[in-house]
């Protein structure tokens, strides 16, 4: 785990200086389902990459999709926006 | 430099004025209308080139300031009562931004039942929202305070509330006297302020701050409150010898040799100086201390001041209900809890909602401290002037 900053080196007044800083903050832990990809379902059609609030979908290079689970929470709004259905939220281990 | 007769409303006015602010954001209300009314005259009539809001809300009004303060403008707005306990969340805001706002506090009592007048519950009420509390006990001071309000804010970046007591300090002429504008304004000189939002420097401002981090910026305004006080004494000194006038933490009266004392805050602290002269001269020992400084609370400077005093009263001029005892008092007893030298303390609560509070009484109080030294231990807290 990354090392948490010091209240003497971060900048006052509750400010972000540097941009994407979200990048930095892994959210996987407030995940109860994960979604799970099926490659062979897949249209390519990018509705769950479009629809999932948190930009953790990621394009693989075959034109599927993935997803990031750091920055995943789990919330199934791809699952829903999947017209094939080629997305299942399984229960975290 | 001249000599005018200014209410304290309009001395805080003029001050604001010679700062040169670059927007006022105003919402009426009594006891404080006034200010906001002759800063508007001051805009109308070209004298100040001001942007000057008229809002919907309080809280409206000190957001428009919160917004405006980080863009780098010197900003200042003034409220009274339930306009201060409306603004509340955006206090707490203001300080977590760090943003230099220079507020006037005109004093007043809070509903219910709705009262106008003079005491203390509404700033009492908002002393732990991390802004810089100064309070004054003239219109000279009124005037002066918020021109060291100014300098002092945008040095340490933080938030100044300068409190006037309602009516008897915001309503009452007295002469004052106004520097030349250009030595206000080498004293406060236009000041580009460290990270504040511009084209050339952007940033992400009223950010979400979890557990992992929330504590760590609490903690930056902790830091800050209580390393403003050197700043603060500097910029008086500085003050000083640029106006000849300065008043450090605390103004003491006849504390050189007392052996009983009076603790106050605000315009009451000249009754009891007539009466510490009128008692002087009967032979009593006794002495006035008046907090100009609430906050950052000024504890080595009235503890050195207090050290060795047999019996000090304190009167609050606010409320605690359910508590230990009342604001005023419980900070100095936990200033004074580590010497071994602490003087016996009575706490007084007096003068609520406008009530007067007579030279008899003040009298009254030095006596009864002297009673409870007497008795080896102090009562539980006096209303003083309550009937029954």
């Amino acid at each position: 785990m990354r090392k948490l900053k010091g209240w003497k080196e971060i900048p006052i007044g509750a400010m972000i200086v540097e941009p994407g800083s979200s990048v930095e903050f892994e959210v996987s832990s407030w995940r109860t389902f994960k979604p799970v990809f099926d490659k062979k379902k897949c249209t390519k059609c990018g509705m769950c990459w479009i629809f999932c609030p948190e930009g953790a979908i990621n394009l693989n290079k075959d034109g599927t999709y993935d997803v990031n689970l750091s920055f995943c929470k789990g919330c199934g709004i791809c699952q829903r926006a999947c017209a094939v259905k080629a997305i299942t939220m399984v229960k975290e281990g | 430099m001249k000599r005018v007769g200014l209410s304290g409303n309009y001395a805080v006015a003029y001050a604001a004025k010679m700062a040169d602010v670059d927007l006022i954001a105003a919402y009426p209300i009594t006891p404080q209308t006034p200010i906001v009314e002759k800063l508007s005259e001051f805009v109308a009539n070209g004298e100040l080139e001001a942007e000057y809001i008229n809002v919907e809300s309080e809280h409206s009004a000190l957001s428009a300031c919160v917004g405006a303060s980080l863009t780098g403008a010197r900003v200042f707005t003034a409220t009274s009562s339930q306009g201060l306990a409306y603004m509340h969340e955006v206090l707490f805001m203001a300080s977590g931004l760090r943003t230099p706002i220079v507020m006037a506090n005109v004093n007043r009592a809070l509903s219910t039942p709705l009262n106008i007048w003079n005491d203390h519950s509404d700033a009492m009420a908002e002393r732990d929202s991390g802004w810089i509390q100064l309070w004054v006990t003239s219109a000279q001071e009124a005037f002066d305070a918020t021109l060291e309000a100014f300098k002092i804010a945008e040095e340490v970046l933080l938030p100044v509330m300068v409190n006037l007591d309602g009516f008897i300090l915001s309503h009452t002429y007295e002469p004052v006297v106004l520097p030349d504008e250009s030595l206000v304004r080498e004293f406060v000189p236009p000041k580009p302020m460290l990270n504040r939002v511009s084209p050339k420097f952007a940033y992400s401002i009223g950010v979400v701050g979890p557990p992992e981090i929330y504590y760590e910026m609490k903690y930056q305004v902790v830091d800050a409150i209580e390393n403003s006080r050197h700043k603060i004494k500097e910029i008086d000194k500085e003050f000083g010898n640029k106006f000849g006038r300065e008043y450090k933490f605390v103004n003491e009266y006849m504390m050189e040799d007392a052996d009983y004392a009076l603790v106050t805050m605000g315009a009451l602290t000249g009754t009891a100086k007539v009466v510490v002269n009128a008692l002087r001269k009967e032979g009593e020992k006794v002495g006035v201390v008046s907090i100009r400084c609430f906050r950052p609370f000024p504890k080595e400077d009235l503890v050195a001041l207090l050290e060795g005093v047999k019996g000090v009263g304190v009167m609050d001029r606010a409320v605690m209900p359910g508590g230990p005892s009342n604001p005023l008092f419980a900070d100095i007893a936990t200033a004074l809890y580590g010497s071994s030298r602490r003087p016996l303390l009575q706490n007084f609560v007096a003068g609520l909602g406008g009530r007067d509070v007579s030279v008899e009484e003040f009298k009254a109080m030095f006596g009864l401290v002297k009673d409870v030294v007497r008795e080896g231990r102090p009562r539980s807290c006096i209303y003083v002037g309550l009937r029954e």
